[in-house]
C-alpha cells in the first residue's frame, strides 16, 4: 500500500444528517421495462438535440432517437424496443415545470437490442478521438446531476495530469453512487482505466466519503482485482458540499479552480463514477446510456431503496414497484434534500441527471418558518464553501441592488444551500441568490437585445445617410449637367425628363432605404 | 398525484434567534447570582424594571409602526439588551434612571434604525451611554462587594427597594456608611492623588487580581462566555481580540510604569471588560462580520478602552468604545471581504 493520500480540507461545509441507510440497506433492484417510454430531447447542459425517428417507427433498445445538433449537445437512445408513438411537448422533470419535447415510444416487451455500436474490447489501440466519439454517440452525460456532455469535458486539451473520479456522494437522502459502487466496483475501474487511456494521463484518485466504508472496500478489491497502479481509492472526510466538484479538487490537491476556470485549467479533470461505469459500458459492451441507477427515498415511499432504471421509465412506475406511497407522502424532489428541485406531478419520466427520488413526508421537508431580519451574526459565511458573504449577497439581492453584488462574487455561489441551513434567521438565502443570477441573466440578455436593436438603428441611420448623400452627388452631377445641356440650348422637355427620372429615382431610393431594414 | 411545492435546500436551520437570544441569558445565570451573592439585589431589581420598560417600548413602537408585535419580541433579544444594561448599572440605581436607559436603548438605540438587524449601534450601550451622560452622580456610587467587611452597614432589600423608588437612601443610611467607588473610579481618583498603583492595590477593596467580589462576578462571565463559544453561540474572535486589545498596551504602560499603571489583569478583572468581551461587543447585529473584520472590531474596542480608562474623563471605556467601533463597521467590513474562493491570494 502506498502511503496515504494527504488530504487538505474546504472553507466551511455541514455535517448534516446523511439518511442513507434508508435506502442503501436493500439490494440493489431492477424496474422492469415499463408500458410506455418518455424521452426528452434535452435531458442535459446544452442545446436539446433533434430526432431522428419518426412516429410510427420501429426501434430496438440502444437506438439513437436524435442526433446532436451542437458541440454541446447530447443524442438520447431508445430504453426499449417498441415503437414510436409521438413526438412533441410532455411534462418533463425541470425545475421550471414546463413541457419539452419528448420521443415516446411503446414498448413491446421483447427488448430487443440494437446493434450499431460495436464492443470496442480493443479500446487500448484507439487514440482519444475515436473514444471521444463513442462516448458522444452513446449519449453519456455527467451522471452526478449535472449532465454536461462527457466529450465536452473529455476534450480538455493538453496539460491534464490527474482524473478523479467522484464517489463522494455527500448530499443528505442519496446512495445511488454508493450503490453503484458497492455492486458494480468492476465497472467503475473499468471506465476510469478508458478514460486514463483516452486522456492519456496516468494518475487516477476515486474520492469517497468515510461514511460508506462498504463502497470503499469494494472499490479497494476491484482496484486490486485489475491490479493498476495508476488509480487509487481514497477515503475523504464527509462534509457537504464534498461532492461539488471545485470542493473535491481543494479536499484531495489543496489547490482551487480559478473562478473564471474550469478544473482542467489547473490540470483536473472531474467524472462521476456513475459516469465512469456508463463510459465502460459504452466503450467495452458498446452500450448507450439507457439506464442508470437511481435512489427512492424518503418517509412518503413505502420501501425506499436503489433501483436500475430504464431512462423515460415515468416516475409513478418507478414508485409503485417500490410499494407505492405512504400516506406521509407530500412532496416529491428530484435530487437530494439539499439541491433538488420539487415537481409537481410524478407523470414525468427518469433522465440522465435523476440519481434520486425523494419522496418527502412533512418531517423529511419541514415547512419553512417566517424569515425575520438579518442579525449579521455571520454563521452564513462561516459555512460557505465558496468563502462569500452571503448576508451581503442576500442585502443586495433583496434590494435588486444587482450592480452592487460585483466585490460578492454571487457567480461563485454553488447553490449549495448550507448558508440557509445555518440561518437563526431562517432566511431563504439561496432562493435569492437564484433569483439574483436569473434576473442578472434576464437583463443581460435584454442588455444584449437592446444593443442588437440599437446596432441595427444605427446601421439602418447610416444606409439612409449613405444614400441620401449619393443621391445629392447623382443630383448635383446631373444638375451640372443639366446646366450644360441647357447652356447648349437643350429643349424644357429634355430638362423635364431628366428631373422626372431624378424624382422616381429618388423615390425608389427611399423605397429602399425603408424596405431595407428589415434584415 | 400532486406534490407540494418547495424550494431547496429542503433542510431546515436548528437553530433561531430566539434559541441564540435564550443561551445568551441563560449563560448570564451565574453571573447573575455572583453578583446578586456579592452586591445585593440592586441587580434584579434593575433588570425587572429595565425588562419591563424595554418591553414596553419595543411593543409601542412596533404599534405605532403598524408592525405585528408578538413575532419580533418573541426573539427575545430586547431582554438580552435589557438585561446587559442592567448589569451595566450600579447596584443601587433609581428607577428613572433605568427606565430612561432602557427607553432609549430600545428606541433611539434599536427601533428608530428599523428594529432588531437595522441598528448600527449597541442598543444596550446606546442606553447606558445617555444615562451616563444625563445622571453622572447616578452611575458612579457602587457598592462595595459582601464578605470583606467594607462597610459598615449593607442596605438590605427593603433599603434598595426604596432607594431604587426614591432616588434616597432611608433615613439612618448614607453613602458614607454603605458605599464605595467602582475599583476603576477609584484607581483613577487615588492616581490622581499622587498614589502609586500599589498604595492603592494594598487597600482593602482589592484582590488577587482585580477588585475583590469582581472577580469572582467576572470569573462566571467569563464561564458564561466560554458556554457561549462552546455552544457556536459567539465565535472566538472578537472576545479574544477585545481582551488582547486592553491587556496589550496595558501589559506595555505596566512594564514601563508599574507605579502610575495598574497591571493588566486588574484591568482585566475590573470594570466591565469581561462582561464587554464576551457579551456586549459580541452582538452581532453591530458588529463587523467577517472573521478578520471581527479580530479588528475588537482589537479597536479593547485599545479604545484602555484609552479611555487611562487618559479619558470616564472610569470605564467599554460603553463608548463600543459606540466608537459600532461606527467603524461599515468602513471595517468593506475592507475586509474575504477572498472568494478561486480568486487568487490578491
Ligand atoms: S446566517 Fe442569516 S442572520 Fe446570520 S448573517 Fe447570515 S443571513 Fe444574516
Ligand atoms: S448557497 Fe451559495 S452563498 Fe450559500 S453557502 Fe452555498 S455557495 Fe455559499
Amino acid at each position: 500500500m502506498e502511503p496515504d493520500r494527504r488530504l487538505w480540507r474546504f472553507h466551511g461545509g455541514l455535517h448534516l444528517p446523511g439518511h442513507k441507510r434508508l435506502s442503501n440497506v436493500e439490494p440493489l433492484d431492477i424496474v422492469p421495462v415499463p408500458a410506455r417510454l418518455i424521452h426528452p430531447l434535452g435531458q442535459h447542459v446544452g442545446i436539446p438535440s433533434e430526432p431522428v425517428v419518426e412516429v410510427g417507427e420501429t426501434v430496438q433498445r440502444g437506438q439513437p432517437l436524435s442526433r446532436a445538433t451542437g458541440y454541446i449537445c447530447s443524442p438520447v437512445h431508445a430504453g426499449s424496443s417498441g415503437t414510436v408513438v409521438a413526438i412533441g411537448p410532455h411534462p418533463i422533470p425541470h425545475p421550471s415545470g414546463l413541457d419539452g419535447d419528448c420521443i415516446i415510444i411503446d414498448t413491446d416487451g421483447q427488448d430487443m437490442p440494437y446493434e450499431g455500436y460495436p464492443p470496442l474490447t480493443n479500446y487500448r489501440t484507439l487514440n482519444g478521438p475515436a473514444l471521444r466519439a463513442r462516448v458522444r454517440e452513446c449519449g453519456i452525460v455527467g451522471l452526478g446531476g449535472a449532465a454536461f456532455p462527457t466529450a465536452v469535458k473529455l476534450n480538455a486539451g493538453a496539460g491534464l495530469r490527474l482524473l478523479i473520479l467522484n464517489g463522494a456522494e455527500c448530499e443528505p437522502y442519496i446512495s445511488c453512487d454508493d450503490s453503484l459502487m458497492r455492486h458494480r466496483a468492476a465497472e467503475i475501474i473499468a471506465g476510469a482505466q478508458v478514460l486514463l487511456h483516452a486522456l492519456e494521463i496516468r494518475d487516477c484518485c476515486i474520492a469517497i466519503e468515510e461514511d460508506k466504508p462498504e463502497a470503499f472496500a469494494s472499490l479497494e478489491a476491484a482496484v486490486r482485482r485489475a491490479d493498476d497502479n495508476r488509480i487509487e481509492v481514497v477515503q475523504v472526510p464527509a462534509v457537504y458540499p464534498e461532492g461539488g466538484e471545485r470542493q473535491l479538487i481543494q479536499v484531495l490537491t489543496g489547490e482551487e479552480v480559478p473562478a473564471a476556470g474550469i478544473p482542467a485549467d489547473i490540470g483536473i479533470l472531474c467524472q462521476n463514477v456513475g459516469t465512469a461505469a456508463a463510459v465502460a459500458r459504452a466503450v467495452l459492451y458498446g452500450e448507450p446510456l439507457i439506464s442508470r441507477v437511481v435512489t427512492v427515498t424518503g418517509h412518503g415511499v413505502t420501501r425506499p431503496r436503489n433501483l436500475e432504471v430504464r431512462l423515460g421509465t415515468p416516475l409513478n412506475k418507478v414508485i409503485d414497484h417500490c410499494g407505492g406511497y405512504t400516506d406521509e407522502a407530500r412532496h416529491l424532489i428530484m435530487g437530494g434534500a439539499m439541491m433538488g428541485f420539487a415537481l409537481a406531478t410524478d407523470a414525468v419520466p427518469v433522465i440522465k441527471s435523476t440519481n434520486c427520488l425523494l419522496v418527502g413526508s412533512d418531517a423529511d421537508i419541514a415547512p419553512r418558518q417566517p424569515a425575520s431580519a438579518c442579525i449579521r451574526c455571520g454563521e452564513c459565511a462561516q459555512v460557505c464553501p465558496a468563502q462569500l458573504l452571503p448576508q451581503q449577497l442576500y442585502w443586495h439581492a433583496r434590494a435588486d441592488e444587482f450592480d452592487k453584488l460585483d466585490p460578492y462574487h454571487l457567480f461563485g455561489c454553488i447553490e449549495c444551500g448550507c448558508c440557509d441551513v445555518v440561518c437563526p434567521s431562517q432566511i431563504p438565502l439561496t432562493q435569492y441568490f437564484r433569483y439574483a443570477k436569473t434576473e442578472i441573466w434576464a437583463r443581460e440578455r435584454e442588455r444584449r437585445q437592446s444593443d442588437h436593436a440599437r446596432e441595427r438603428f444605427e446601421t439602418r441611420n447610416q444606409r439612409i445617410e449613405r444614400a441620401e448623400s449619393e443621391r445629392q452627388r447623382r443630383l448635383e452631377a446631373k444638375t451640372r449637367a443639366l446646366k450644360q445641356t441647357r447652356s447648349s440650348a437643350a429643349s424644357k422637355a429634355v430638362i423635364d425628363e431628366v428631373m422626372a427620372r431624378v424624382r422616381a429615382k429618388k423615390a425608389a431610393d427611399e423605397r429602399d432605404a425603408e424596405n431595407g431594414d428589415g434584415g | 398525484m400532486r406534490f407540494a411545492p418547495a424550494s431547496p435546500p429542503h433542510l431546515r436551520p436548528a437553530t433561531s434567534v430566539s434559541r441564540l437570544m435564550g443561551e445568551v441569558l441563560l449563560a448570564l445565570v451565574p453571573a447573575t447570582a455572583a453578583y446578586v451573592w456579592y452586591f445585593g439585589p440592586g441587580l434584579l431589581l434593575n433588570m425587572l424594571i429595565a425588562t419591563t420598560v424595554a418591553v414596553a417600548a419595543e411593543s409601542a413602537v412596533l404599534a405605532l409602526r403598524g408592525r405585528p408585535v408578538g413575532a419580533p419580541l418573541s426573539d427575545l433579544s430586547v431582554i438580552v439588551t435589557a438585561v446587559l444594561l442592567a448589569f451595566a448599572l450600579p447596584p443601587l440605581t433609581p428607577w428613572w434612571v433605568t427606565a430612561t436607559a432602557a427607553f432609549f436603548a430600545v428606541v433611539f438605540g434599536k427601533q428608530l434604525f428599523g428594529g432588531i438587524g437595522y441598528n448600527p449601534f449597541n442598543p444596550a450601550m446606546v442606553g447606558y451611554v445617555v444615562v451616563l451622560i444625563s445622571f453622572p452622580a447616578y452611575l458612579t456610587q457602587w457598592l462595595p462587594p459582601a464578605g470583606f467587611d467594607l462597610a459598615a452597614v449593607r442596605p438590605d432589600l427593603g433599603a434598595t427597594i426604596y432607594y431604587t423608588l426614591s432616588g434616597q437612601l432611608p433615613d439612618g443610611l448614607s453613602w458614607d456608611v454603605i458605599g464605595g467607588a467602582t475599583p476603576l473610579d477609584q484607581v483613577k481618583t487615588q492616581l490622581g492623588l499622587m498614589r502609586t498603583v500599589q498604595e492603592v492595590r494594598a487597600q482593602p477593596l482589592y484582590g488577587v487580581f482585580g477588585a475583590h467580589g469582581w472577580e469572582w462576578v467576572n470569573n462566571f462571565i467569563i464561564l458564561g462566555g466560554l458556554w457561549l463559544l462552546y455552544r457556536k453561540i459567539i465565535r472566538w474572535q472578537i472576545p479574544l481580540a477585545v481582551l488582547l486589545g486592553l491587556m496589550l498596551p496595558a501589559t506595555l504602560f505596566y512594564l514601563i510604569g508599574p507605579g502610575t499603571y495598574p497591571p493588566p489583569t486588574f484591568h482585566l478583572f475590573s470594570g466591565a471588560a469581561v462582561l464587554g468581551a464576551f457579551f456586549i461587543a459580541t452582538d452581532p447585529v453591530s458588529a463587523a462580520t467577517s472573521d478578520r473584520g471581527r479580530l479588528i472590531f475588537g482589537a479597536g474596542i479593547g485599545l479604545l478602552t484602555y484609552v479611555i480608562r487611562t487618559w479619558g474623563g470616564y472610569p470605564d471605556g467599554i460603553a463608548f468604545a463600543v459606540l466608537l467601533m459600532n461606527m467603524a463597521v461599515p468602513a471595517i467590513d468593506h475592507y475586509t471581504i474575504p477572498r472568494a474562493y478561486g480568486h487568487g491570494h490578491d
